[in-house]
């Protein structure tokens, strides 16, 4: 049977996913909808069930992009994902507003199992609902209480199931109830009013209050947290706990990761026969892989973070006290969100503007996105300062290198709330923003539901972002292994028939062979035929190469510096590589990286868009490929003449 | 004589929505339970003074203060 699961928001609606479903989970899209579609199974009496969870909404109608598949699912009984039974979820301490969505989908004649959530707390509350009475208006419904965060309930949620009935026939809040049309606003209003007249007359007859329904505890929380001082100090604390977390800790799996894919890498090169498969596996393959896989400590620990604070209600005040400050910018309270992830990855940064309902909004917060300065950044932004950057102490206590690296990070920043200030007076829009958020009670984080939330991130980043950068390493390595027929091997000829080649030891040979194939490669001859425009930058065409592979990813940079300037690749690669780097010169005879190419390099980095896959879900979250080509060339313009500027003044 | 509209309402002081002005989310607002008759009150507000916190039914819900500003109300007391 396929169940759905409908209810508002913070109703503890994925604690009873969670309650029924355990681990069996599966993360789909809805069919011809790019929503993220979280399903999972279970059994009853050896019969498999399947649990499909919606978006938390208010209504059926939406508010936003996430909110619209409720809409569309449940108004085509011919779609995949129609169910057979609904499951509703409410808050029974707020019975008027989350029941509104239950009378929509019981007068769509669905079955339906409601189920009151939070029960203890709405009797703590002393609200008494007599269900005996809600039954007696909705007779074709099984109800059932739960406290699913604590995993109460589970018992009756599934002998709710086993005993639904069929559908409801009479009784209904709205006889021969048809939905309204999207965008018929005038009509929707009329219908909510009326439900919500009914619901009133209903409730005065099912609930009695006690005492006051309010949650003191959470009043006197707020009055720190939304404090004009306390409140920014707090959540400047609470960012810097996480930037520490990810940016020092994060470090040591990933080395781990990273030492571990370059081991498998050697033990596979030295099981196979040597030959273009050993290559493509050794080369192409596992470091593609290895590129995948060492972004997720940092993805883990920014959403264990996140969903911490979310699930205790902290968010929503984040929301709450930066919408006033990001509204200038064009951008909205919950545009804080993704453009802090978007420091890890913009990847879930761009996934995690969904919950903004303004499409201008949240466009701007997709855009400008990019700009925050990724992990991926890291190693080139490392590499370089330690190339160009001395290592100096600047007024006592500061490091010089440490300062670029903040310096680098703030021009990201800056810059994106000046481009979103801009890109606010050019987008149009039809209609005005609006914010309408819930400050649900604070709350302790349900660690089952933390963890399955962070599972649930890195898995939609590791199959998502890594088929791409999966297949571009593997393009990449294709580029540079092959060239126009001949040419690599003449190149190859031509190093060894050098007198001197012979006397070098074997590994520099194959180096210097290495880098003689690699630069008449297909990859070799872009690098130089972009070399005119890259020159007044700073670059050559070693850095050109490697300008054109790090499209793919950012931290390639380095990677195709060091196979360029053929370096082996022996755990230490850095220091060789930076040593290797000091010594390179150009053919006047000059270093090439000097604290002018190395600034005008690190200037480019901040600025562009040097990562496919974070394209790839732009095109995915935009539905067209015109914001993402848009973002491609704003962000190149302002990474070259970004570069051209720092090049020209620093030499 | 100006209608009185909520975002001009001192916190803790309980108001009765009296009507919802047409607006690109009217219906939005409705649907969360801003409906006429619906006694609220504000609670507390952002810094800067704006979103402002409103309590109705129990929860409490944030609203900009353009928001608050199509929703026409009258003191409880003056009824």
């Amino acid at each position: 049977m396929k169940i759905a699961l409908f209810g508002n928001p913070n109703t503890g609606k994925s604690s009873v996913f969670n309650l029924l479903t355990g681990l069996r989970q599966h993360i789909g899209n809805f069919a011809g909808i790019t929503v993220e579609k979280k399903s999972g199974s279970f059994q009853i009496d050896n019969q498999q069930h399947q649990l499909i969870d919606f978006p938390g909404v208010y209504s059926i109608y939406p508010r936003s992009k996430d909110e619209e598949v409720v809409y569309k699912v449940v108004s085509n009984p011919k779609h995949p994902d129609f169910p057979d039974l609904a499951m509703i979820v409410v808050d029974a301490s707020n019975l008027e507003r989350n029941l509104l969505l239950f009378t929509q989908i019981y007068d769509l004649k669905i079955p339906i199992v409601l189920v009151l959530n939070m029960w203890d707390l709405t009797q703590k509350r002393g609200i008494n609902i007599d269900i005996d009475k809600l039954q007696s208006y909705f007779p074709s419904i099984s109800i059932v209480t739960t406290n699913a965060r604590i995993g109460l309930g589970k018992d009756r949620l599934i002998e709710a199931i086993k005993n639904h009935q069929l559908i409801a026939t009479s009784n209904l809040v709205v006889e021969d109830f048809k939905l309204c049309e999207l965008e018929n606003k005038k009509k929707q209003e009329e219908e909510t009013q009326f439900r919500y007249q009914f619901l009133r007359k209903i409730i005065s007859d099912i609930e009695s209050v006690e005492k006051t329904k309010t949650d003191t505890l959470s009043r006197k929380i707020d009055k720190i947290l939304i404090h004009p001082i306390f409140g920014y100090l707090i959540f400047s604390a609470v960012l810097f706990v996480i930037f520490q977390f990810i940016f020092s800790f994060a470090s040591i799996p990933m080395d781990f990761i990273d030492a571990q894919t370059t081991n498998f890498s050697n033990l596979i090169a030295n099981q196979l026969p040597t030959g273009l498969l050993n290559d493509l596996i050794c080369q192409g393959v596992i470091p593609g892989i290895g590129g995948v896989i060492i972004f997720v400590p940092q993805i883990a620990l920014l959403f264990l973070f996140i969903s911490i604070l979310e699930e205790s209600g902290y968010l929503s005040r984040v929301v709450f006290i930066m919408d006033r400050l990001m509204r200038p910018f064009g951008l909205n309270g919950k545009s804080v969100v993704p453009l802090i992830s978007s420091v890890a990855c913009a990847i879930p940064g761009v996934m995690a503007t969904r919950t903004i309902a303004d499409w201008k909004e949240r466009l701007i917060t997709i855009l400008v996105a990019p700009l925050m300065s990724c992990s991926a950044r890291i190693p080139v932004y490392t590499l370089l300062i330690a190339l160009v950057i001395p290592k100096q102490t600047v007024l006592g206590i500061f490091n010089l290198q440490g300062i670029v690296l903040f310096g680098l990070y703030f021009l990201g920043l800056i810059s994106a709330l000046f481009i979103a200030i801009i890109l606010n007076l050019l987008i149009k829009k039809k209609e005005k923003g609006f914010l309408l958020l819930e400050l649900p009670s604070y709350k302790m984080p349900r660690w089952p539901n933390v963890g399955i939330n962070v599972l649930e991130k890195v898995k939609i980043f590791v199959i998502d972002a890594g088929k791409i950068i999966l297949s571009i390493s593997i393009i990449l390595w294709a580029l540079a292994t092959f060239g126009p027929s001949g040419k690599m091997e003449n190149a190859e000829k031509y190093v060894r028939a050098n007198p001197s080649f012979t006397q070098l030891p074997e590994e520099e040979q194959n180096q210097k062979v290495a880098s003689a194939r690699l630069e008449s490669s297909y990859i070799g001859i872009f690098g130089k035929a972009i070399e005119p425009a890259i020159r007044p930058l700073g670059y050559d065409w070693k850095i050109g190469i490697s300008l054109i592979t790090s499209f793919a990813a950012r931290e390639v940079f380095v990677g195709s510096l060091a196979t360029i300037y053929a370096v082996q690749d022996d755990g230490d690669e850095n220091l060789r590589l930076i040593d290797r780097l000091k010594k390179e010169k150009n053919d006047k005879n000059k270093p090439v990286f000097t604290l002018a190419s190395g600034a005008s390099l690190m200037i480019f980095y901040v600025f562009a868009m040097q990562c496919m896959a974070t394209l790839a879900v732009v095109k995915r979250e935009t539905n067209s490929w015109k914001w993402p080509l848009i973002q491609v060339a704003f962000m190149g313009f302002m990474a070259y003449f970004g570069a051209l500027f720092a090049f020209t003044i620093l030499s | 004589m100006k209608s009185n509209t909520l975002e001009k309402q001192a916190f803790g002081v309980k108001v009765q929505i009296k009507n919802i002005l047409d607006s690109s989310f009217s219906n939005k607002l409705i649907e969360l339970g801003f409906i006429t008759g619906q006694t609220i009150e504000v609670v507390f507000s952002a810094p800067f003074g704006d979103p402002i916190a409103i309590e109705l039914n129990g929860s409490v819900l944030s609203l900009r203060l353009e928001e608050a500003a199509t929703i026409e109300v009258e003191n409880t007391n003056s009824l």
